[in-house]
């Protein structure tokens, strides 16, 4: 089996623009439920709203299309009321760190064994290029049309402080290690999140100074550095990009989780 | 074996639940529903079923909506502000027929309001409190008997007709001890299951879907969006939307008389009380006391969708007397449906109405 298998054929064509980052980030989460062998009848897919969020409708298996920012605590029903079940949710950065905010520390704080994928575009996609909580400082936006004047959340640095077991920031321009990232995360029990920097040509890159797709790929590439590297390079006094994106693994342990198949 | 207990009523719904094979509870505390959440929380784990304390009252209302779809009979139990949070996703179980039951210990509102005082308040919230058209079940327990039945009752409304049940009771029956014989085993209706080869949304002749469990291999794709028999998002045709709508509506109201449940006193009287939920209780007392033919009772235990072919049973009736615990919610749902005269007799604050209140009132018609 391919996990082109997983793609549910007769809803295409699908709703994103041309350059956005999310299909990658639906390939790579497939490539990894692929690795798994996971069954289609033992998987469910659920999302909040959003672009994102849009995702399970295009794969075969159960999937659960919710409310603005519930996914996670539809999510914990379903995992709670069949553990069998391997449940995986796609949300957007305004879904789970704005109005999903208090369900997303608590899931982590439960610690439940769920698969967290967020499409971070830094944007609120669907409604057409509003701030979100992780819009970077002085960005634009239609609502934020001088410049973003607030601190962004770093999503990780949460998901870590709330207590999810397994934590990783990649971008969809790594599509390997977010791959790698997403498979790591559904073998480790308890809640694991994974956040995917995504580009979001239509209503981030246009009104930042990407001009073009790649600029803002590009720019994933080159501002980003593995979280050890940037350690070591900070203590060293070494330069590094500036804006820097830490991504890697964040962590990985063996907190008490919920909702765990025995 | 049959057993007679006394118990409180939020304790005997809780029983009630379980006794229907209830199997996931998701809650959020408050005033005063919370023992129903305690209880369940105590016997759960005990019968192989999951109880969870969510982050709030919209998670609570997410989480009962998930496991309904993996397939347990779930419930959550509320009052006023904590029903107030859980509309949006009310409107979500309502558009994708999930059943799931939702308990309301009314006390006196708006806002923070009266936490430990008695209230009907939220009926028109019931029934139409998310946004959107559409049709609910909703049953109004008068007595601890009616917290364990009519909680059974509502998961398999709710399991029949693929739609939200909610059981609208108040304080006072919540908080009251009395006699409760609670029965070997209760009557069960549980989901019909999706046929293979029909399309997951596509109805039966009754217009209620059969129910595509996850975890069955049915790869069903849920959503709250306008979506078409395959379960796919189709937002913008608007027939479309008017036929999902209408279909929603009508699974309900088109099921009226076999929904309906209520119970007759002196059907030929010319005077009627229509009392549903604990105001029945000083009405009882009053027909008790009067013992005059002419003097009769509608007591609703579903006030959703409303009975109103029960308003012509009788026949002789000219006036209809309606006590309740708000501004007369219930009241303006019975002029709608009759061109008798309808009396309002609101109260706030907590308090029933004493049966003294009512007979005053009574004899100004008699
Ligand atoms: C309760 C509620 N408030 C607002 C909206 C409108 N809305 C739809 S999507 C969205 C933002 C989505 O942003 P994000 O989660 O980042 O997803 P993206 O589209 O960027 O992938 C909003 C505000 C809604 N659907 N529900
Ligand atoms: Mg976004």
């Amino acid at each position: 089996m391919t996990y082109q298998e997983w793609f549910r054929e007769d809803r295409l064509p699908h709703i994103y623009c041309t350059g956005c980052g999310n299909g990658t980030v639906i390939n790579c989460t497939l490539m990894a439920v692929d690795e798994m062998g996971w069954k289609k009848e033992d998987t469910a897919f659920i999302s909040g709203i959003g672009c994102s969020s849009r995702a399970p409708g295009y794969i075969v298996t159960d999937s659960l299309h919710t409310t603005h920012g519930r996914a996670l605590a539809f999510a914990t029903g379903v995992k709670l009321g069949n553990p069998d079940l391997h449940v995986v949710v796609f949300t957007g950065d305004g879904d789970l760190a704005a109005i999903g905010g208090n369900h997303f520390i608590h899931a982590c704080r439960r610690n439940i064994d769920l698969t967290v994928v967020c499409m971070n575009n830094q944007i609120y996609g669907m409604t057409g290029g509003q701030g979100s909580p992780t819009t970077p400082m002085g960005a634009l936006s239609t609502t934020t049309p001088y410049g973003s004047a607030e601190p962004a959340f770093d999503l990780c640095e949460l998901a870590m402080a709330a207590g999810a077991n397994y934590v990783s920031r990649w971008t969809s321009y790594h599509v390997k290690e977010l791959t790698r990232a997403v498979l790591t995360g559904m073998q480790t029990p308890g809640l694991s999140f994974i956040e995917a920097l995504v580009q979001c040509p239509t209503n981030y890159g246009r009104r930042n100074k990407f001009k073009q797709v790649l600029d803002q790929v590009e720019f994933m590439r080159s501002h980003t550095v593995l979280i050890q590297k940037l350690k070591r390079m900070e203590e060293q006094g070494e330069k590094f990009p500036d804006p820097v994106i830490p991504v890697g693994e964040f962590v990985r342990r063996n907190r008490p989780a919920l909702g765990v198949k025995v | 074996m049959t057993r007679t207990d006394f118990m409180q009523g939020n304790t005997a719904c809780a029983e009630g639940a379980l006794a229907a094979g209830c199997r996931f509870f998701g809650g959020y505390p408050i005033t005063p529903s919370t023992e129903v959440a305690e209880h369940m929380a105590r016997k759960l784990p005990k019968a192989g079923g999951v109880f969870i304390q969510m982050e709030d009252e919209i998670a609570s209302m997410a989480s009962i909506i998930g496991a309904s779809w993996a397939g347990k009979r779930s419930m959550t139990a509320t009052s006023g502000p904590g029903f107030s949070l859980m509309m949006e996703n009310i409107g979500y179980a309502v558009m994708t027929e999930t059943p799931c039951v939702v308990v309301n210990i009314q006390r006196g509102g708006p806002s923070t309001g009266q936490p430990t005082m008695s209230g009907q308040g939220d009926m028109m919230q019931c029934r139409f409190g998310s946004h959107g058209d559409y049709s609910v079940i909703a049953l109004a327990p008068a007595s601890v008997q009616e917290m364990f039945d009519l909680t059974a009752k509502a998961f398999n409304l709710s399991d029949r007709f693929r739609t939200p049940a909610f059981l609208m009771a108040d304080e006072i029956i919540g908080h009251m001890r009395e006699k409760l014989v609670i029965p070997d085993t209760v009557p069960m209706q549980g989901r019909k299951p999706l046929q293979q080869g029909v399309l997951p949304f596509h109805p039966d002749e009754d217009l209620v879907p059969g129910f595509p469990q996850f975890g069955k291999g049915y790869g069903v794709h849920v959503t709250g969006l306008t979506h078409d028999e395959r379960g796919y998002p189709c937002a913008t045709s608007p027939a479309l939307h008017e036929e999902l709508v209408k279909r929603l509506v009508n699974k309900i109201e088109s099921h009226r008389d076999e929904i309906a449940d209520y119970d007759v006193v002196n059907p030929d009287a010319e005077t009627v009380f229509i009392s549903y939920g604990v105001p029945a209780r000083s009405v009882q007392q009053v027909l008790h006391d009067q013992k005059n033919p002419d003097v009769g009772h509608l007591r609703l235990k579903l006030v959703w969708p409303f009975p109103d072919s029960a308003l012509r049973i009788f026949k002789n009736a000219k006036t209809f007397l309606v006590p309740e615990l708000n501004l007369g919610q219930i009241a303006r749902e019975v002029q709608r449906h009759t061109k008798n005269e309808v009396v309002m007799l609101p109260k706030l604050g907590g308090a029933l109405h004493s049966p003294a209140e009512l007979t005053t009132v009574l004899e100004g018609y008699l």
